[in-house]
């Protein structure tokens, strides 16, 4: 895919974006309310309906050809980054599922362990020294430090002792 | 006068008490290495740390908040310009100038030059603190939602011209930032807005901090990513070294901001004593003015010092300048000095215009441990400089792991809901699908901080006068702050108007 | 020493709840919480419930009530439905509990949507009932009690200006009943917390306000405020000479919950265990103070005592919302 055709499907996406945070706002009054100034949503909707003329502006300037992006032949993301990028944007996407079911200290060490071994080709020695520290770090500074809890998933039994420990 | 001084010396034997002088420094390593962490900011340093100061006599717990206030603050630098993730709203101007400085391989320039700005405007924000509290006090109280709205738009009119070189692309990115900002309830009309595609997790609104660690954080880093596969695997967030000569050098260079930094310390003081600005919109302006100011502006964006120097000042300015409505008025001016109040509600203290004179000895303990806690962060953080560098030389493959996890808990940890890390990556993501087509993103994430100020105080103000503009002009404050907004809006308008004519005319004849 | 003082808790804990407990069937422990105790606030921070918030969990934790943290997780979205839809997620967790205001009634009755029948949440303590007065700037020197301040505010119409916090607010349902009782035509303009209302009238932005005593005391104090009267059942100790609109003639009168809620389908145990532990807290020094320094009335009430109260304030906001017009 070229720069020039991500340009456009990224305004048709946008303008779709716009249509919807329109219709969205219209749920409030979106005009002049006698003695007491604008409705919940006309800020809003007039906003929303600028980004959808935004959009036509940026189509427009695709049309006629216009400016560096709109005329680039370049391929938007090069194949051999794409799997990088990919990979990591995806491992993201799994660690934040796992969140919920394995809880962050299950799903962090995973994650460290792809990134730094697969991507980083980093030893394992070093790669296995991270994955344990930092959770532990973690879990230390947001938890004890600061009592903020990371949620736990299905590991949760796990922590009922620590917890009696340090609190 | 003489007075002053005294009531501060004695508040200066409390500070220097063992114990406390121990709090502040606790204080103030603890808040920044709070403030470091993206996602995590002074309100949540203080708010999570407001519990353990039951354990130790009211003053104490101050000076400790106070510390971790400061600490914060200075802190918030570190990862703006590090990471390039304004860790609260306070930092995004920092970001601005300190990021672009630190991909040059002058991050111990950015870093220091932010220590001290912080450092002055602490300085002289606790000056002007100790010597003209009551009458700025009063200010404060007049300061209603009319004044509120004209302030809001001189922040916003310091900022034309920050977007790119498509006008078209620049008016979606603030008019997102602005609609994503109505997200959640209407305050006017009690009624939940926009909770887009009926998801609950809309109803409390897009959190500032998920869409500027989304984009800044997730998208920065996605874009990083692909760079170095680019450069075949090579790249460092930051090539920068710290020597005592570099060290010199760049100190050197910051006696030539000294006008940006006063002047930030000023307005950040200002702005930070208007309830309900605080210390964003202060460093916003001031970096907004810095550049008005500078010789060079074009400079600004690519790596001005004065750009690092001018918010940061402002930004620890406000912060003691918002603690003056609380204690005279008991109104925070900022979501920190909110809980501070809290906390000293819970100690039975009664903040207001009596807390001068029935516990003076706890204000000018306070009052004392701003001057210590300025100093000590200060030393602190330049101590810890020559470290944070060397984490920045760390391989990208083992650094970014570890950004992308800070990512994902500081999206989580302000507000504990899972649906905030989902929007954040989604707003990496696209962050970083626009960031390639040039779209910029600045804008928007200024007008998510901007808009939720913005929007109430101007319906408040037409309810008021039953639907009429003539509000914002006709009040001794209002009115000259919305003239010098609208004339600062159009005047890149006019300047553009009269190049272009000029530009044309030989042209056409 | 760590763990004597552990088993010593725990001694006095199972002392205090044993009584509770005698009637049950229980053999063995009572429940204990075992892991952080998640404290929802149904308003953001800063604000009154809040700080509440945080001095129950300050004095919890410094008192060394509970062998866990209570970690308040503020959730103020619309009006409190983003808290009630997120407890209500979490039936029969047993270490959820919420810190609620009226909004617990009114905001499921305008938004039936939500799904949320506050019929199934678990009982654990009202701990304090806030109260309201009428509030003026102390610089209307031509205004000193209610006949003035409706001559007053008639002459001005619809230019007098009252601040409340949020639209269908308690401060709105107030201004309501003022305008009907009095035949007034007040401007109502909704702000973002009762510590900016508070401000607006003592800089002159409103012409009165009907603020709690906790967000108005320090002006009040200061005199740069004065209060008129009071939407109370008896005068409060803290204004002698503030006369109720009881008094006055006319029956308003109106108070906001402070109450722990737990969430819904709690087990029996853990209920009692809460229950228990707020009716010290109840009782602790600290929170007694609080309350008579912030004007706050309202007895301790616990369990079905307190389910009962819920229902019969469930109706009676139903019937003021479907007069203001908030609701059909």
């Amino acid at each position: 895919m070229t720069v020039r055709t991500a340009e456009l499907l990224m305004a048709l996406m946008m303008g779709l974006f716009s249509i919807y945070l329109m219709y969205k706002s219209a749920e409030l009054p979106i005009g002049w309310i006698e003695e007491e100034g604008p409705g919940g949503g006309l800020w809003p909707f007039w906003l929303s309906t600028i980004m959808l003329i935004s959009c036509g502006g940026i189509l427009f300037n695709w049309v006629r050809k216009k400016g560096a992006i709109a005329t680039s032949t370049k391929v938007y993301i090069e194949s051999h980054v794409l799997g990088d990028v990919l990979a990591v944007a995806i491992a993201l996407i799994i660690t934040v599922a796992l969140f919920s079911f394995i809880g962050i200290y299950g799903a962090l060490p995973l994650f460290l362990i792809f990134y730094l071994r697969f991507m980083g080709k980093h030893s394992w020695k070093l790669t296995g020294t991270l994955a344990i520290l930092i959770p532990v770090v973690i879990f230390y500074f947001f938890e004890i430090t600061l009592k903020i809890i990371l949620p736990k998933g299905i590991t949760e039994p796990l922590f009922l002792p620590l917890y009696k420990i340090f609190f | 006068m003489l007075e002053t001084i005294q009531l501060l010396a004695q508040g200066f034997v409390v500070v220097f008490e063992p114990q406390n002088l121990l709090l502040i420094i606790a204080g103030c390593t603890l808040g920044l290495f709070i403030g470091a962490m993206p996602g995590l900011g002074s309100v949540n340093g203080v708010a999570i740390l407001l519990p353990l100061t039951f354990l130790v006599p009211p003053t104490g717990a101050i000076i400790f908040l106070a510390a971790i206030y400061y600490g914060a603050m200075y802190g918030g630098a570190i990862s703006s310009i590090m990471l390039g993730i304004p860790g609260a709203s306070t930092a995004v101007a920092t970001t601005f100038d300190g990021r672009p400085l630190a991909k040059q391989g002058m991050a111990d320039k950015a870093l220091i030059g932010a220590a001290v700005a912080s450092f002055v405007g602490g300085s002289i924000s606790v000056v002007l603190f100790t010597f003209f509290a009551p009458p700025l006090a009063h200010v404060a109280l007049v300061f209603g939602a009319p004044e509120e709205f004209a302030l809001m738009m001189l922040a916003f009119a310091t900022f034309v011209g920050l977007g790119g070189d498509d006008i078209f692309k620049t008016l979606f990115s603030i008019c997102i930032g602005l609609v994503l900002s109505a997200v959640g309830f209407d305050i006017i009309s009690g009624e939940p807005r926009l909770v887009l595609w009926d998801i609950t997790g809309f109803l409390h609104g897009i959190n500032f901090l998920v869409l500027a660690i989304g984009v800044y954080g997730i998208g920065e880093m996605l874009w990083t990513v692909e760079e170095h596969a680019l450069g075949g695997g090579k790249s460092m967030l930051s090539d920068a070294t710290v020597t005592v000569k570099r060290t010199i050098a760049a100190l050197r260079e910051l006696v030539k901001t000294w006008k940006a930094t006063v002047m930030g310390s000023f307005l950040g003081y200002f702005v930070g004593i208007l309830p309900a600005a605080g210390a964003t919109p202060g460093s916003l302006m001031a970096y907004g003015i810095a550049k008005q100011m500078s010789s060079e502006p074009d400079k600004f964006g690519d790596g001005a010092i004065e750009g690092v120097c001018a918010p940061e000042a402002a930004n620890n300015a406000a912060s003691t300048g918002s603690m003056l409505p609380m204690l005279t008025l008991g109104i925070p001016g900022s979501p920190t000095t909110a809980i501070l109040l809290g906390g000293m509600v819970i100690w039975g203290l009664e903040p207001g215009p009596r807390l001068f004179v029935d516990h003076s000895e706890f204000v000018w303990g306070l009052i004392a441990s701003l001057y210590a806690a300025n100093l000590f962060t200060l030393l602190i953080n330049i101590a810890f400089i020559p470290v944070f560098i060397k984490v920045l030389k760390t391989p990208f493959t083992i650094l970014a792991p570890i950004i992308f996890t800070l990512c994902l808990i500081g999206g989580y940890a302000p507000t504990q809901d899972m649906h905030d890390v989902w929007l954040m990556i989604v707003f990496g993501i696209v962050g970083y699908l626009m960031r390639k087509l040039d779209y910029p993103l600045a804008p928007a994430v200024l007008a998510i901080v901007l808009g939720p100020l913005a929007e109430p105080a101007m319906r408040q103000s037409l309810i008021i006068s039953e639907g009429s503009f003539m509000i914002f002009f006709n009040r001794a404050y209002a009115g000259p702050i919305m003239v010098a907004a609208l004339l600062l809006l159009f005047l890149p308008l006019f300047k553009m108007l009269y190049d272009r004519m000029r530009a044309t005319k030989p042209a056409a004849e | 020493m760590y763990k004597s003082k552990h088993t010593l808790k725990k001694m006095a804990c199972a002392l205090g709840v044993s009584t509770i407990l005698a009637a049950m069937p229980i053999v063995g422990h009572a429940w204990e919480p075992q892991k952080p105790v998640e404290f929802v606030v149904m308003a953001g921070k800063g604000g009154g419930a809040d700080k509440a918030v945080r001095l129950l969990q300050s004095i919890i934790a410094s008192d060394n009530m509970a062998p866990v943290p209570f970690t308040p997780v503020n959730k103020p979205g619309g009006s409190g439905a983003e808290a009630l839809v997120h407890v209500n997620g979490k039936k029969g967790d047993n270490h959820t509990i919420m810190f609620t205001l009226n909004s617990f009634y009114t905001t499921p009755l305008r938004q039936p949507g939500l799904g949320i029948d506050i019929a199934t949440f678990t009982p654990i303590a009202r701990m304090a009932e806030d109260t309201f007065l009428l509030w003026v700037n102390s610089d209307r020197k031509d205004i000193n009690n209610v006949a003035d301040f409706v001559k007053a505010a008639k002459a001005k119409g619809s230019g007098w200006i009252m601040a409340g916090t949020g639209k269908n607010s308690e401060d709105n349902l107030l201004t309501d009943f003022l305008n009907t009782a009095y035949d007034l035509k007040m401007k109502y303009v909704p702000y973002k917390g009762g510590g900016k209302v508070a401000k607006e009238l003592a800089g002159n932005n409103a012409d009165s306000t009907v603020n709690n005593p906790s967000e108005q005391l320090g002006f009040y104090e200061a005199g740069t405020t004065k209060a008129l009267a009071a939407f109370t059942g008896q005068r409060l100790p803290m204004f002698p000479n503030t006369p109720t609109f009881k008094e006055l003639g006319s029956d308003m009168v109106y108070y906001m919950q402070r109450t722990v809620v737990g969430a819904p389908g709690m087990s029996k145990e853990a209920s009692a265990y809460y229950q228990e532990l707020f009716t010290r807290v109840y009782n602790s020094p600290k929170w007694q103070q609080y309350i008579s320094k912030k004007s706050l009335q309202g007895d301790l009430l616990a369990g079905d005592a307190l389910m009962a109260y819920w229902m019969k304030e469930r109706d009676i906001h139903e019937v003021m919302l479907k007069k203001m017009g908030a609701i059909k």
